[in-house]
């Protein structure tokens, strides 16, 4: 089941704030996956799901985005 | 913490040898303390004391992300920290006795919004409405890189429950009323209460 998260556009910290919010609305297991633009957010999205104990699940650079896949624990 | 509280120890397995029960209980104790650290949940303090629209971003912006990372964060406001509690927020940026802020155009091609034009404080302190213009561009910028606002960050504090507390001295002190302030407010405290509160966190952060 796909769940995408458009965080394009958007400054630290709201990319990760969006991010947790939307996990809050999923099931453990469901992924999400998460569009940004701001370059913070590659390392911030690692500390978020390292801490959290979501898994990340893979994170690439697609032109200008950043696309991150997370599994929800 | 009483001995009874510790887990059962299969007796078969506790060594007898003096030596290996040292080695034992090193090993014991190490996975305690990960078991208990595993278990606690983070903590984070922050006393606001700014009332300035640049100052109120580190205290939101922190407990937010605190909070979205699973720990307890609380937020005590105290003097001019009290203003980012109002109903009505009028924070105010000054260039004036500011000298690392930059002074940039928020708008027009990019090697003009790359520029920076520094105003000496004569200027600034002396031209009527200078301050309301650095507030508005700054205001500006803020919304065209995609920042949140300090209002939009309070609410997402106050919906993720992050812990708003202020000071009750500043009030009488200032002659505020409580009613100009947001409801959420968790608790009118003083110095005493709040240094109870942060001394167990696992951040304190003064801003």
């Amino acid at each position: 089941m796909e769940n995408t998260l458009d965080a394009r556009g958007l400054n630290c910290p709201l990319p990760i704030l969006r991010t947790k919010k939307s996990l809050n609305g999923l099931q453990a297991g469901d992924t999400l996956k998460v569009v940004a633009t701001d370059p913070g957010s590659l390392k911030d999205m690692v500390a978020f799901c390292s801490q959290t104990g979501n898994t990340l699940l893979s994170s690439q650079q697609a032109g200008d985005d950043f696309e991150f896949l997370i599994r929800k624990a | 913490m009483s001995i009874a509280k510790l887990q059962p120890v299969n007796m078969e397995t506790m060594p007898t040898d003096l030596a290996d029960l040292e080695t034992w209980f090193d090993r014991r104790l190490d996975e305690k303390l990960a078991e208990r650290a595993a278990a606690k949940v983070p903590s984070l303090a922050i006393i606001a004391t700014k009332g300035t629209m640049d100052m109120a971003y580190p205290p939101f912006i922190l407990a937010s992300t605190a909070a979205a990372l699973g720990w307890n964060a609380s937020i005590f406001f105290t003097f001019y920290g009290l203003e980012l509690l109002k109903k009505d927020l009028h924070l105010k940026v000054s260039p004036q006795g500011n000298p690392a802020m930059p002074m940039k155009m928020p708008f027009g091609p990019d090697w003009l919004k790359r520029i920076n034009m520094p105003i000496p404080n004569l200027v600034s302190g002396n031209l009527p409405g200078f301050e309301s213009l650095a507030t508005s561009l700054m205001e500006q910028t803020v919304k065209a890189k995609g920042v949140p606002s300090i209002k939009e960050l309070r609410d997402i504090c106050i919906e993720s429950e992050v812990r708003l507390v202020a000071c009750q001295m500043t009030v009488d002190l200032f002659n505020y009323r409580q009613d100009e302030f947001i409801p959420e407010i968790a608790e009118w405290i003083g110095a005493t209460t709040y240094l109870g509160e942060a001394r167990n966190a696992d951040v304190c952060l003064f801003v």
